[in-house]
């Protein structure tokens, strides 16, 4: 390949493709077991992190940025005037080869802008994965996306060679799509999805019986939405994404704070802060859906439509139900151990394992590397030391305050103030 | 009773042995030493252990009968952490495991376990930091070659990855700091020396050594890392404490161009 050809559409179009945000490369269990090269049965590895902090795991690139659509958040949309380039099959096959042998990553992650039809385009994004796999012996983590409108047979396909599969809803609601996306409609991004999950629950449902039965996209399917573009509430995106779990079997629901790269007037202008805080708050609640047992109508409901930005909905969420405390470590449920604010299940299983020994009091606690900041206004120990006063959820929010310097606190003040 | 200073070679086995000889003896008072740490207690009598593998295996399957699997591969990571004092720690626990009817691993509260799960995690975060910063050089005979240089000795810890994921092309990974390295050639994994010219620059990608094709990978992958970066996210902080500066100097991604 020439090099300089190569190293242009490579800028070009590795930018274009850097406002998805998922990078995860876990949850494959693809080994290498033909002696090729590469292995995507472990837990996903961060190879570097951008200056942003982001994980780079995976080569993520589009396979062309030319577009017949005009999404108005998006980059690469038909009516914004930017360098277009495409890359050949073969292109995207040998720099990912060429990478993962220098262990740089652990996979692909392609995307592409829509050029001609969604078919058409599907189909040169499965013709990488397959090269990858039967000509290079391939065994790194693949992650392609599922073009909206793509046929049932081009999905079936992808599903055998990748191991991952995804469609980006991007924006929460309906109304709001229909006003910035006037191309695209739901069941065009809902079709596929429903395809591949039909497809992995039959493949699984044949591999218990047929043990030779091959992978199909073992790491799942994903979606990303786009925070901050279009007007919605916490309560509406927690909802859809709620929706998109339990109706897709999703594994992951990504949640990317608008990047302003317009001046169209639907959209939030080019200059304005990036809602990091409070999408790291939705990421919080999502985990809080995921691995703590939390039903997200507890977190966010018709009462309650925004998360607090100054503190976690974990905190919140117990503020606004006190009577459910305090919670002694030593006789509660998981279930409840992992309701006390600022613990991790981390620190919950840390709790189940030392009380095994002994009764737990605050010493204790301390040396197992519980932070308790939070923790302590929610918590009784063997100890007959512990919080007496009968604060008011206003009181205690105070006193965490006080004590902690939030990574966000510039961030935040800088949020708060926009909204005063 | 006397005062013993037992000295080991430096191996794992060696360290085993000198276990074994702490528990025939019935030693109490006594210093676990590395031959290669020469400061000798001035009152206490030194004894050199012998390397025996089959007392080794002995203490070692002892211990995974006291112990879950994962509670006795933190011994061994603490062990190769090679931190000052870590032999006492090692034997404190040790003992007090096969002094319990129960399984101890996770009995935190205990202080010799707590920091041996430390030291431990220290350990294993530097083992997936190896295996996610080493970047392979594609030399002229085909082999892709690493250089590393760890806080602690994790080759032993890394081997088993790299065997597994490059199954298919012969690859060298070498920690410079500890002078030895590994060698797969298509078949096994082994351990080598290497006799490297006076001058040879780590850092260099040197042309009489390396591909010609790799510098331009090299830049590809200085280019996409640049684009794949959303300078309005810019966060440098969080950027640094993933990837501590001391790691640069090999990182391709982080060279000046
Ligand atoms: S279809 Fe995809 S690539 Fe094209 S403009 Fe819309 S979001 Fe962008």
């Amino acid at each position: 390949m020439s090099f300089e050809r190569t190293q242009e559409k490579l800028k070009i179009l590795a930018d274009a493709a850097k406002y998805d945000v998922s990078c995860s490369s876990s949850g494959s269990n693809r080994k290498n077991s033909n002696k090729g090269l590469g292995d995507a049965s472990g837990m996903g590895i961060c190879h570097s992190y951008t200056e942003d902090g982001r994980c780079v795991s995976l080569l993520k690139i589009l396979l062309t940025n030319y577009c017949i659509f005009d999404c108005a958040y998006c980059v690469t949309r038909k009516s914004n005037d930017i360098k277009r380039a495409a890359f050949k099959v073969q292109e995207v096959v040998d720099l990912t080869i060429n990478f993962y042998r220098r262990n740089y990553i652990e996979g692909l992650f392609l995307s592409s802008g829509i050029f001609k039809s969604a078919d058409y385009t599907m189909e040169r994004l499965v013709a990488v994965a397959k090269k990858l796999r039967l000509e290079e012996n391939f065994n790194g983590y693949i992650h392609l996306k599922s073009i909206p409108g793509a046929s049932d047979e081009l999905m079936r396909e992808a599903g055998l060679y990748a191991d991952r599969l995804s469609v980006n809803i991007e924006i929460p609601t309906e109304s709001g799509l229909k006003r910035l996306a006037p191309d695209k409609n739901r069941e065009d991004f809902i079709k596929p999805m429903v395809k591949v999950k039909n497809e992995i629950i039959q493949y699984k449902a044949e591999k218990k019986v047929i043990k030779s039965t091959p992978k199909y996209a073992p790491a799942g399917q994903s979606t990303q939405m786009i925070i901050g573009a279009s007007g919605e509430n916490d309560f509406q995106i927690m909802q859809t994404s709620n929706h998109f779990y339990k109706q897709f079997n999703l594994k992951r629901v990504y949640y990317s704070g608008y990047v302003p790269i317009s001046y169209d007037e639907r959209l939030p202008q080019i200059g304005s802060a990036v809602p990091m805080l409070r999408e790291n708050r939705l990421y919080q609640t999502d985990w809080l859906m995921r691995f703590y047992g939390f039903d997200v109508s507890e977190i966010l409901n018709q009462q309650h439509q925004n998360l607090d930005l100054d503190i976690d909905p974990k905190l919140s969420w117990a503020l606004r139900n006190l009577h459910e405390f305090p919670v002694d470590v030593n006789t509660a449920d998981k279930r409840m151990l992992a309701r006390i604010p600022g613990l991790g299940m981390r620190s919950v299983h840390k709790i189940l394992n030392a009380r095994r020994f002994r009764r737990l009091n605050w010493e204790h606690l301390k040396k197992i590397g519980l932070a308790l900041n939070r923790a302590q206004y929610f918590i009784v120990c063997d100890s007959h030391i512990f919080e007496r006063r009968d604060l008011s959820s206003e009181k205690i929010k105070g006193l965490i305050l006080q004590n902690s310097t939030s990574k966000y606190q510039k961030t935040l003040s800088n949020q708060l103030s926009l909204f005063a | 009773m006397k005062h013993k200073n037992l000295r080991y070679d430096g191996t794992f086995d060696g360290f085993l042995t000198a276990v074994f000889t702490v528990f025939e003896q019935k030693l109490t008072q006594v210093d676990l030493q590395k031959e290669s740490d020469l400061q000798g207690g001035l009152f206490s009598e030194i004894e050199i252990i012998i390397t025996d593998e089959s007392k080794a295996n002995r203490v070692w399957k002892g211990i995974k009968s006291k112990l879950s699997p994962q509670g006795s591969y933190q011994l061994y990571y603490a062990f190769l952490s090679e931190q000052d004092g870590v032999e006492a720690l090692l034997l404190d626990y040790i003992t007090y495991a096969f002094a319990s009817d129960e399984n101890v691993d996770k009995d935190y509260s205990h202080p010799s376990i707590l920091k041996i799960a430390q030291i431990a995690k220290m350990v294993g975060r530097e083992k997936h930091r190896m295996e996610a910063f080493v970047r392979f050089k594609l030399t002229k005979d085909d082999v892709y070659f690493a250089n590393i240089e760890p806080d602690f000795n994790v080759l032993p810890l890394i081997s088993k990855h790299f065997k597994n994921r490059y199954a298919d092309q012969k690859w060298m990974i070498y920690d410079i700091k500890r002078q030895y390295g590994l060698y797969y050639d298509l078949q096994t994994v082994s351990l080598m020396q290497m006799y490297l010219p006076k001058d040879f620059n780590f850092t260099k990608t040197d042309e009489n050594y390396f591909a010609a094709e790799d510098l331009d990978f090299q830049t590809l992958w200085q280019d996409y890392f640049k684009s794949t970066n959303i300078a309005s996210r810019k966060n440098m902080k969080l950027h640094v404490r993933h990837v501590p500066k001391r790691y640069w100097k090999y990182l391709s991604e982080k060279q000046p161009n």
